[in-house]
């Protein structure tokens, strides 16, 4: 009865390629938008804010970058915690570098610096691929958190080595630093995220992503068909280094405020990433939504639940807490080996015949 | 959603036990990961503190006091995230016991006015409270902690022209005694070797390789957590002599020597409180508490380093609270007024006899200017047959004509980056 499509006539060609198709789904869209927009600025907290919206919005750009790259491309990276710190440093080092430019594009430069950065760690996979490329990777992400910890100039020679988030304002409201408003900094990387979003999915569906998915599915027959291997990966990095570099960006300035690099970009943020997407569902815009917010709300809905709620020690709590998510994770690529996005076009398929299945 | 169930809970268990408002003391704990060797002992302390105080006392000064317990595995994304979810309850006080945390936390808790206490971590250059004006570091920190040791080792023969090594966790942590040290070393004539050890240091075998080669007449380590048993035993298998090797208090528990056994015999780590449990205090927490049935955790740390740390830390934090109490002539608290206690705080001999600690750390005063204490530091060595730590140098001062401007310096960067006006009112 949901997501039909009779009585939904397309007349032009851009209405029939448009990203929802459906009228329904065009409409919920609009929907989520608007509430994300217009009504959850108004009942955000600092605790909602800062326990589970920012960390949200910004691993949903991680996500989406790194999908690109693996799900679209099927270059496997274990560089993306490397690349997120490539990004902070770089929004870093341009906000005290630059103060009066405005923080806005200080982060769109901090992720194009990291897409010449992981452009760099690409040319790689011009030679190698799968088992080999996640290697090469993984020493990128090593290399960099080398690097930001052993140059001081990268974090402008501060005793502690931990990098901080100057008070940077858009539009004469804070979004950086101490004095935030929550709604302030959650509006702010909203914008980026939707952005992310909205650009990533025309990529993926013109003609670079069909590049892409061109070379995931094969690539020497892809080559054949003239295909451009180089151009294709290279691109591939480019841009889901970009994404990667923007999250980093936001993840220090917005979310953090202050950072030291081997705690909160080392390996295990590649790997979180990395989960995210599969269990999200590789090579899907909303497979990036749905794994970040599975991997983020998860943990803090647990712990609501079990220390709030249920008053059990917080140590028990924090334990069990792998157990669940780690089960979870196993029970859904179990059931679901291509992940939320694909049970969701499922439920989509069967709330499409609801109430009258064959 | 779920603020709507946590808030119901809360009110739920409010309207269940109709008691006056509570003292709310935040204890961001580690009982889980890399560190928990660390962190279940100190949050032993800090809460068994509470409940013994709840129990025998009734609280402070007539209201019941409440521990609010949250897991931040020494991470700075879950310890940003227990201090959104705590603060709202009208949390007094917070020691995060973890200096990444505490960098995280120090423009947000100014921010919101809520003060902090991080007893000997933390960002040294907050004991310039002209600038730091919401986070306190008395009675010791980390500088002090570098110049103690090599004042100790000036006390034990001459060191000029000998090689130090600085074995450090590569983190901000780690890195705070760096300058210190450079500085000692100009004015004393030593040579520093610096050799970095990533989290969690796990695998240091290259580093002592290094020490091994280099052969540097002492060590001194900042570790935490997993980092140090691995750095007692690494030295115990290059045959380092161990009374040669001092760690910084972080590095000095129980947990830290016992995986290696005999060869751990010797080791030194410095200590700004009293260690063992010969203190009159223990036989109340043993009254009211253990028999009780309410020790936090197992109960079985019960005098180790760590746990009367975060017993110092409690106790330090009631007298607080009883000095702001004073002051502002309420017993219901705001964390403000809390700030006022802490920064008036007095210890004395005679205070810390009646409260059953006699001689258990130094007496200091708390001012604006000075939100670090005296930096009064002493030497503990570890007898593995008996198993024991014992104090083998008194508490004694640490350089601070070398630290002072190192803190003027760091706190005026700090004041500068984030356009602070430097001032005492």
């Amino acid at each position: 009865m949901l997501y039909r499509e009779a009585g939904d006539f397309s007349t032009t060609y851009p209405q029939d390629s448009q990203t929802f198709p459906i009228r329904f789904d065009r409409y919920r869209y609009y929907v989520v938008l608007a509430v994300a927009v217009l009504v959850l600025p108004f009942v955000m907290t600092d605790y909602l804010v800062n326990s589970i919206f920012l960390p949200f919005l910004i691993y949903a750009i991680a996500a989406i970058g790194l999908n690109i790259l693996t799900g679209y491309c099927g270059q496997v990276s274990l560089g993306t915690g490397g690349f997120m710190a490539v990004g902070a440093y770089a929004c870093y080092k341009l906000m005290t570098a630059f103060p009066d430019v405005n923080i806005f594009f200080h982060v769109i430069l901090a992720g194009g610096i990291t897409a010449l950065v992981g452009t760099a760690f690409g040319l790689p996979s011009l030679r190698i691929k799968g088992f080999y490329l996640a290697v090469a990777t993984l020493a990128a992400q090593f290399f960099l958190v080398w690097l930001f910890n052993k140059v001081a100039w990268f974090y402008n020679y501060s005793a502690s080595g931990q990098i901080n988030a100057p008070e940077r304002s858009v539009f004469g409201i804070e979004v950086t630093g101490p004095n935030t408003e929550a709604w302030a900094t959650y509006l702010f990387c909203l914008v980026f995220t939707v952005a992310a979003a909205i650009i990533a999915r025309n990529l993926t569906r013109g003609s670079v992503g069909r590049q892409w998915m061109a070379i995931r599915d094969m690539d020497i027959a892809a080559e054949i068909i003239g295909v451009n291997p180089l151009k294709a990966k290279l691109t591939a990095f480019a841009v889901s280094s970009f994404f990667v570099g923007v999250s980093g960006a936001l993840f220090f300035a917005v979310y953090l405020g202050a950072v030291e690099v081997g705690e909160v970009f080392g390996i295990t943020k590649s790997f979180l990433v990395l989960f995210m997407i599969i269990i999200g569902g590789l090579g899907s815009i909303f497979g990036a939504f749905a794994g970040a917010a599975f991997l983020v709300v998860l943990p803090v809905l647990l712990k609501v639940v079990g220390v709030d709620l249920l008053g059990w020690p917080t140590d028990i709590v924090a334990h069990f807490q792998l157990v669940i998510v780690g089960g979870l994770i196993i029970v859904f690529l179990i059931l679901e080996p291509h992940g939320l996005a694909q049970l969701w076009r499922v439920a989509k398929e069967k709330l499409r015949l609801w109430p009258f299945p064959h | 959603m779920k603020m709507k169930l946590g808030t119901m809970a809360v009110a739920g268990l409010m309207a269940a036990s109709p008691v006056m408002a509570d003292l709310v003391f935040p204890s961001l704990s580690y009982r889980t990961g890399p560190y928990a060797a660390g962190g279940i002992p100190f949050a032993d302390g800090y809460a068994d503190y509470f409940t013994l105080l709840n129990e025998r006392d009734g609280g402070i000064g007539g209201i019941e006091t409440r521990v609010l317990e949250c897991e931040t595995g020494y991470n700075t994304e879950k310890g940003v995230e227990c201090y959104e979810a705590t603060k709202g309850e009208g949390s007094l006080v917070y020691q995060p016991l973890s200096t990444g945390i505490t960098y995280q936390l120090i423009p947000k808790a100014t921010a919101d006015g809520i003060p902090m206490h991080t007893m000997g971590y933390g960002r040294t250059s907050a004991a310039n409270g002209e600038v730091f004006s919401h986070t306190f570091n008395y009675p010791a920190n980390y500088w002090n902690g570098a110049s103690g040791a090599i004042n100790y080792l000036m006390s034990q023969g001459d060191i000029a022209g000998k090689k130090i090594a600085l074995v450090y966790h590569n983190s901000a942590y780690g890195k705070e005694p760096i300058r210190t040290l450079e500085e000692l070393s100009k004015k004393h004539g030593f040579e520093l070797m610096l050799v970095a050890v990533d989290h969690p240091g796990q695998e240091q075998k290259s580093q002592w390789l290094q020490i091994r080669r280099e052969r540097p007449d002492n060590v001194i380590m900042y570790g935490w957590g997993v980092m140090n048993q691995v750095a007692v035993q690494e030295a115990a298998n290059i045959r380092y002599p161990m009374e040669n090797f001092i760690g910084i208090w972080w590095s000095g528990s129980e947990n830290d020597v016992l995986p290696a056994g005999d060869a751990a015999d010797g080791y030194k780590a410095l200590t700004f409180h009293g260690v063992g449990s010969d203190f009159p205090v223990f036989d109340d927490i043993q009254k009211y508490v253990v028999d009780a049935g309410k020790a936090a955790g197992s109960g079985d740390q019960i005098g180790t380093v760590l746990y009367n740390r975060g017993l110092y830390a409690a106790m330090l934090a009631a007298e607080a609270a009883k000095t702001a109490q004073e002051i502002h002539g309420t017993a219901d608290i705001t964390p403000a007024m809390m700030r006022d206690g802490m920064e008036a705080l007095e210890i004395t001999e005679a205070k810390m006899t009646e409260l059953g600690l006699p001689g258990f750390g130094p007496e200091f005063n708390v001012s604006c200017e000075n939100h670090g204490g005296p930096g009064l530091v002493g030497m503990t060595q570890w007898d593995a047959s008996a198993g024991t730590w014992s104090l083998v140098s008194d508490f004694s001062e640490s350089d601070m004509e070398v630290i002072q401007p190192l803190i003027e310096e760091d706190s005026a960067a700090y004041a500068d980056e984030s356009g602070i006006e430097a001032s005492c009112n």
